[in-house]
């Protein structure tokens, strides 16, 4: 019987010859990634053991993203202690605020993960780093401590899902409507407890920024993680970080590997597609309903990327957001930033009345920096519409693309973001099509 | 007696069960002032320590916040059974020794109030004025874990051979 890539990726950590569906293991991490919300706990419950001691200050990373630049004295305490911890027991990898960003993303371009290794990590969008072909996966505090410690977790081998799309997707659809579409078929607990690999020749056009768009939001399907397998664009991409194909190992799910179930999706046939509250599965197409916006959000480790905010900028180019809307877009890391600046985005994002904040993980998780008030509405880029997730219980979130935010940032209303292909005129211009 | 805290949702997710706004704290005692306030303000009012929390399918899918599990013991909820679990929150519970069962036929049997007994003995959830659901049991993997005392505990024996 064949093996799943993720099925020989643990097999090969756990240091058998063949794992199965629903076998217990106890796999070595490669890598443990921790921020400044969920570590300090598991930091506590080390040292009131007297188990105070990390095991490999190299294969750590320490990045806060969730609440800074610290927004309140609790949460710069948490940063203190993230800080004075990796300091202490000599963590390579840490981010300062202002050299980094929201650690996933920031992670999937360090070049430090690579193909067939395993990670976790005490956030559930650690399954992002799937879309570089290794096994990753979100946990709480107590295993993240039990990592930090002893570089191992227990899993359950997971069964794999196999999500094969063909064909190409339409202009102004993206990876998000795609992931977005998925979840709507199988429902926000499809995948849970699986894996949820993608295939097929729309994942092998895509770019590494989509595929992990796609990877990121497996956990909103309950999936253990996203996995996509290497190719020649995987390759490209870690080549330009410095990582050469001799220093990993690819895997790929053999013919008879057994899939507990395939979806298949036709690209062509995927349209804008928007979650309404209060559940990423509750998917309809974009503009169906005219439904006002209070907020139009472009963030997160899911849609936070160069590629994102270049979208955004192809709508908001020579347009307004609309008077009654607030948009705030959040580049997701330093580089994205600087990225967006030098290419003029910044400036035309301020010109089309946005604002622009800086790389935090910020108002996804209502955090901070556009945290929805009492019955607001706001169009959001990230991965989670439930009840409170950005801010007051009685605000609703929507969920869809950068272009789909953006087009409903211009329009007012919850837009299809295919009403705005061809650009504006001049700033200030009302559109034909509103 | 314990009574049963009902809410037969699918999808209660971490969200609602602790929100992100107060994960600026990791103190059991803190956290449980806000159990389950964007599902229901009123909840932490009406548990007493040993209460049993019943649930929807999916129970605590979303955030892999360990915060979820402190808040809800914290607020002296004694088990969560639900027909599945979002497995961060499963493993989260497993980890940290509290009790989360899965079972099936929960609706037909309890409302909102109703007095239960809890045998993990047998596996039941008893109703005192009648009825009863069976519970699946936990698997071998995490008794042991619950055996030593919580994952820490296991791994550290495991360290010391």
């Amino acid at each position: 019987m064949g093996m799943t890539m993720s099925e020989k990726i643990l097999a090969a950590h756990a240091g058998l010859a063949q794992v199965a569906p629903g076998q217990l293991i106890e796999c070595p991490t490669d890598w443990v990634l921790c921020h400044e919300v969920t570590t300090p706990a598991a930091l506590r419950m080390l040292e009131e053991r007297g188990m105070d001691s990390v095991f490999d200050p190299e294969r750590i990373v320490a990045i806060p993203d969730h609440t800074v630049p610290s927004m309140d004295i609790k949460a710069a305490k948490l940063y203190q202690k993230l800080k004075s911890w990796a300091k202490e027991k000599g963590i390579r990898h840490f981010y300062e605020v202002g050299r980094a960003g929201i650690a996933h993303v920031v992670l999937e371009n360090s070049g430090l993960v690579k193909p067939g290794e395993t990670l976790v990590s005490g956030d559930s969008h650690t399954c992002n780093a799937g879309a570089l072909g290794c096994f990753a996966t979100g946990v709480g505090s107590t295993d993240l401590a039990g990592a930090i410690y002893l570089g191992k977790v227990w899993f359950k081998v997971p069964e794999t899902m196999l999500i094969r799309v063909r064909g190409r997707l339409g202009p102004g659809v993206s990876a998000k409507d795609l992931v977005l579409e998925v979840i709507r078929r199988i429902g926000a607990d499809g995948a849970n407890y699986q894996v949820m690999e993608w295939v097929g020749e729309t994942i092998d056009a895509m770019d590494m920024e989509a595929r992990f768009t796609l990877t990121n939001m497996a956990i909103e399907a309950g999936a253990k993680t996203g996995i996509i397998a290497v190719d020649q664009t995987t390759r490209d991409f870690l080549q330009a970080r410095g990582v050469a194909p001799q220093q990993y190992t690819e895997y790929r799910s053999d013919p008879d590997a057994r899939f507990v179930r395939v979806v298949e999706v036709e690209a062509d046939r995927v349209e804008p597609t928007v979650a309404y509250p209060h559940i990423p599965s509750n998917g309809h197409l974009a503009g169906s309903d005219p439904i006002r916006v209070d907020q139009a959000y472009v963030g997160s480790c899911t849609n936070g990327r160069i590629g994102d905010l270049r979208e955004v900028a192809r709508i908001l180019r020579g347009r307004q957001v609309a008077e009654h809307v607030r948009m705030v877009i959040v580049p997701a890391t330093q580089a994205v930033y600087r990225q967006a600046a030098s290419e003029g985005l910044l400036e035309l994002f301020v010109d089309a009345g946005a604002t622009v904040s800086y790389p935090s993980c910020g108002a996804c998780l209502g955090m901070h920096s556009g945290v929805l008030g009492p019955g607001d509405v706001c169009i959001s880029s990230t991965n989670r519409n439930f009840v409170g997730r950005m801010g007051d219980p009685s605000a609703q979130i929507y969920l869809a693309s950068p272009a789909t935010v953006a087009a409903s940032a211009v329009a007012g209303y919850i837009t299809d973001p295919r009403r705005f292909q061809t650009p504006g005129q001049t700033p200030g211009e009302t559109d034909a099509s509103r | 007696m314990p009574a049963a805290r009902v809410y037969f949702k699918d999808h209660i997710n971490t969200d609602e069960i602790i929100p992100a706004r107060y994960l600026t704290t990791f103190e059991e005692a803190e956290l449980a002032k806000h159990a389950m306030e964007d599902l229901d303000p009123d909840f932490v009012r009406r548990v007493r320590p040993g209460d049993v929390l019943l649930a929807g399918a999916d129970f605590g899918c979303g955030s892999s916040r360990e915060h979820a599990v402190w808040a809800l013991r914290g607020a002296g909820i004694a088990a969560v059974l639900a027909p599945s679990f979002a497995r961060i929150f499963y493993r989260n519970a497993i980890n940290g020794g509290f009790p989360v069962f899965e079972a099936d036929g929960l609706e037909q049997v309890f409302a909102e109030g109703d007095e239960v007994q809890l045998d993990t003995e047998h596996g039941l959830l008893r109703r005192r004025a009648g009825g009863q659901v069976q519970f699946r049991p936990l698997p071998e993997f995490a008794k042991r874990i619950a055996q030593a005392g919580g994952l820490l505990e296991y791994f550290r024996d495991q360290a010391r051979g």
